[in-house]
């Protein structure tokens, strides 16, 4: 709208340097209760060439000010306060137009999330293209070549070829490399990354910064980084902002803020910081006199007492709870011409595993390597091809209807995502209350007692049993989900990525919970994961699965303190923050 | 693309056979047969026999099967008991009629449905948004024989501005090649006949039209709600695109995939025959001949014409899964 000849002499007093200079700014949205407030009062600055990170957990407000500043706030958004000044103009309160006019060519995003940040239905290469063509970069003949030059810029091999390419032929790294390369390609002053890697697999998430960071240095891009995770933000950034409900509370050099918090919010945050600092959770730990002697000499059933059976046994060598031998799941997959044969995937290749009573055995590695398979045969859910699999010395999967019933009430699982695993027509009752019915759990006054009890035990108030999924937040239906698993006291539970989607501070809560439920029910967990950090807080055991194969197996200290392949070591590596842990 | 085409042809087959046998058993298991079905009230024994030995029907059911299915395989459907002439030309003759019907009745679904479920979409809470509420809940709810009475007194009854019925006027003297009225008088270059034909065509076309208009509206509207607040379309916006390119390649793009499954049902029952519609404004479609055929226990036509609508259907519903794969990639890939 208004024509900026000489930004600089606009920007006037300040540093030449400075790219973006947030002031005293404060986000409103519009909501049928009024007004609420998502940022208030909030005071950065950007230099050029420098990383500003922002972190804090789910709605602490810290996406909210990011597309505050590109003019991306949703519908009911708007900037209510304060400036926004980028290049000597209030982005507050610059026209729709100019702000269209900026986004693309001085401002650039990279997103969160690269499965759902594509047009599913558009060539990449477009996706690309028609950027530079609507922002006068390139003209329509030109701009492909571009296209092909930004996506080699970010490492994306043949990429000629890949251009045209749609999003579902891309792994989530290429989509998350095309993303990059869609927000460079206008060179922005300023690039806005909204967690840039959550979403990826950690090894891949490390070439992806790595790349994300060499091209901005290069570029002299002022970035401003938007993230949950401390480790990654000391690692990154230049300047750390730390925001909660809406404020910031505490800002400075990286290495300061996270050394000297001086907000109790920043010391939570470091504290819950799931880096390699921390060790296994204390209430685990504290286990009384038991604890000082290694749990492989535990007997089972002495200390937990949940099978009978389990009582008379020799107390001697006591048996694991799960044996695995040599299992091996081959799925055919389907070719793709109208003769060609179908081909044979393996996905677990002859992995054995032990899972003792009353411990945690950890399985990770990447996604694709066989974990959630290796899980789902554990489960029963799926068959393996080759190889045994028992359970408390019965071979699993075998016997009729009536033994698979009672095998699905000893083994219980936890799923990832707590936003989709709960029914959202369900209330928190009903949802605990479900597999009580479902297996004829007394009358309806012991069922609700029941209910109340599992509440109690993953620490939901009686007042949200009435509450639906979508009221509450990703811990508690997380809890929730728990509670589900454990209402049929199972001796098993098998949590799939079961705190991957939470933010550190209640993946931390979650943790202990599980940490504390196992010491009181006796529970035997096998955690699939692809977060070795998570696994370093709460497993007694650890194996390391690649591309269907079980790689490296051990204590987590054997296995954390001298991995003994290439692959462990680059799955430890690829953890941000371990530079936070020198540092400390 | 070829495989998924080659596929579902060949899945025809046993869906024809599957059908076959339903019908032949349909019209044995009728209350006295067939015999007594086709005679009616002039029913005696002798004359029941004779027919039976002039059908065959007096042979092992197999074989009467076994014939059947022969003449089938030579698109032999019998004869009309109405008309005297054969089933499948029957077809022919009146199928055109139904398709025109169709395709006005979906020009005006489809060219009012998606604009109005874009723009109450994109103005959520507006009035167009609640208009369009009022519009597809009226088009779902009101019968459409009531609407079609309703079209036909007002706009040709009282103001006269469209013929009350027929295809075309009764003093139009045209030839008619494909049976196509409107194509015809455009192939003949007999303008006012094609133009005569049209007219024709848009009262019924509307009556026709109003369900899968307020289906098409609400489909859009929908679909359109969510891609717009979807993350590509952020990112697209982030991008600093143009605000037509947003529209149209991102949003408008992606919300019709929902929105081209909803028209091809459509349009598999539009070409069914509209039986009230047809009815109404005497159009002599296969809707309002089948429905004839029903009260005339014409079981010939009702046999062959069933047979013929599920071919008709099976095609359409195969163009329509080509068509997807035309707009997403993902589903071409699969195929």
């Amino acid at each position: 709208m208004n024509d900026t000849p000489d930004k600089k002499k606009v920007s006037g007093a300040e540093a030449d340097d400075v790219v973006l200079r947030v002031e005293d700014m404060s986000v409103d949205f519009r909501t049928e209760h009024g007004a609420a407030r998502a940022v208030a009062g909030a005071n950065l600055t950007v230099r050029r060439g420098q990383t500003v990170a922002i972190v804090g957990e789910s709605g602490s407000g810290k996406t909210t000010l990011a597309m505050a500043v590109l003019g991306l706030l949703a519908s009911n958004g708007s900037v209510a306060e304060g400036h926004i000044w980028f290049k000597g103009e209030d982005l507050g309160h610059v026209s729709p137009q100019r702000m269209a006019q900026l986004r693309g060519t001085e401002l650039g995003l990279v997103p969160q999330d690269p499965m759902t940040n594509l047009d599913p239905i558009m060539q990449i290469g477009r996706q690309i293209d028609e950027g530079l063509i609507d922002n006068g970069l390139r003209t329509r003949r030109d701009a492909r070549a571009r296209t092909v030059e930004l996506l080699d810029e970010v490492g994306l091999p043949d990429a000629r070829r890949r251009a045209s390419q749609f999003p579902h032929e891309f792994s989530g790294g290429m989509r998350q490399r095309a993303l990059i390369a869609m927000g460079l390609s206008g060179r922005p002053a300023l690039l806005v990354a909204d967690e840039p890697t959550s979403a990826l697999d950690v090894t891949v998430q490390r070439g992806i910064l790595d790349q994300l960071t060499g091209l901005t240095e290069e570029l002299g891009t002022a970035v401003l980084l938007i993230t949950h995770d401390l480790g990654l933000a000391a690692e990154r950034a230049d300047i750390v902002v730390v925001m909660y409900r809406g404020d910031i509370v505490e800002q400075g050099p990286a290495r300061q803020v996270l050394t000297a918090p001086q907000h109790e919010y920043t010391k939570r945050l470091m504290a819950a910081a799931p880096s390699l600092a921390s060790r296994r959770i204390e209430i685990a730990r504290e286990r009384g006199l038991d604890d000082v002697l290694d749990e492989a000499l535990l007997a089972p059933g002495e200390e937990h007492g949940t099978t009978a059976d389990a009582a008379d046994a020799p107390a001697a060598e006591p048996a694991p709870l799960v044996e695995v031998r040599d299992a091996t799941k081959v799925f055919s997959i389907r070719g793709n011409g109208l003769f060609s044969r179908s081909k044979d995937f393996t996905a677990v290749d002859g992995v054995s595993l032990d899972i003792p009573r009353g411990s945690t055995v950890a399985v990770v590695g990447e996604s694709g390597s066989g974990k959630s398979t290796l899980a789902r045969m554990i489960l029963d859910i799926e068959k393996p091809t080759s190889g045994t699999i028992t359970f408390d010395g019965a071979p699993v999967g075998a016997g009729g209807h009536r033994e698979q019933i009672a095998y699905r009430r000893r083994v219980q699982p936890v799923f990832q995502d707590p936003y989709s695993s709960l029914d959202p027509l369900y209330s928190v009752f009903r949802a605990i209350e479900e597999p009580l019915r479902a297996h004829d759990y007394g009358d309806a006054a012991a069922r609700r007692a029941r209910v109340e009890e599992l509440a109690e035990q993953v620490a939901l108030s009686k007042g949200q049993l009435q509450r639906f999924p979508s009221e509450l937040s990703g811990g508690q239906r997380q809890r929730v989900a728990i509670a589900r698993a454990l209402a049929l006291s199972p001796e098993l539970v098998v949590c799939d990525e079961a705190v991957s989607a939470l933010d550190v501070v209640v993946q931390a809560q979650i943790l202990q919970l599980l940490a504390g439920l196992q010491e009181e029910l006796g529970l035997t967990y096998l955690f699939i994961t692809h977060d070795l950090a998570v696994v370093r807080q709460i497993a007694d055991r650890v194996l390391v699965m690649q591309q269907g194969r079980m790689v490296e197996e051990g204590t987590v200290d054997d296995v954390f303190d001298s991995p003994s392949t290439e692959y462990t070591r680059a799955l430890l590596d690829a953890i941000p923050g371990r530079d936070l842990e020198l540092a400390l | 693309m070829l495989r998924l085409i080659v596929q579902r042809l060949l899945l025809l087959i046993p869906l024809l056979l599957g059908l076959s046998v339903l019908l032949f058993g349909w019209v044995r298991a009728l209350p006295g047969g067939p015999v007594q079905a086709m005679l009616g009230e002039r029913y005696t024994p002798e004359a029941a026999a004779e027919i039976e030995a002039q059908l065959g029907l007096d042979q092992p059911l197999i074989v009467q099967y076994g014939k059947y299915l022969l003449r089938l395989l030579q698109g032999d459907f019998g004869v009309s008991l109405q008309s005297g002439r054969p089933v499948i030309d029957e077809f022919l003759t009146r199928f055109p009629a139904t398709i025109e019907l169709t395709v006005v009745a979906l020009v005006f679904a489809i060219g009012i449905g998606i604009p109005l479920g874009y723009v109450a979409a994109r103005r959520a809470g507006s009035i167009v948004d609640h208009s369009a509420v009022v519009v597809s809940l009226i088009g779902v709810t009101v019968p459409v024989f009531f609407l079609a009475f309703i079209l036909k007194y007002l706009f040709a009854v009282e103001l006269g501005w469209f013929p009350t019925t027929g295809r075309q006027s009764a003093t139009m003297i045209a030839t008619h090649p494909t049976n196509f009225y409107v194509l015809d008088g455009l192939l003949t270059a007999e303008w006012d006949a094609a133009w005569d034909a049209l007219v024709h065509l848009i009262l019924p076309g509307i009556a026709l039209g109003s369900i899968p208009l307020a289906i098409v509206a609400r489909m859009t509207r929908a679909a359109v709600s969510e891609v717009q607040n979807a993350d590509y379309v952020r990112t697209a916006r982030a991008k600093g695109i143009k605000a037509s390119r947003l529209r149209g390649d991102h949003i408008l793009k992606n919300a019709m995939l929902p929105v081209v499954t909803t028209i091809g049902l459509q349009v598999g029952l539009l070409l069914s025959g509209a039986v009230l519609t047809e009815t109404v404004f005497a159009f002599s479609g296969i809707g309002s001949f089948l429905a004839d055929s029903v009260f005339n226990a014409d079981y010939p036509v009702m046999q062959g014409f069933v047979l013929m609508i599920a071919v008709v259907y099976a095609l359409v519903n195969l163009l329509v899964d080509v068509s997807y794969g035309l707009i997403d990639p993902r589903l071409r890939r699969q195929q």
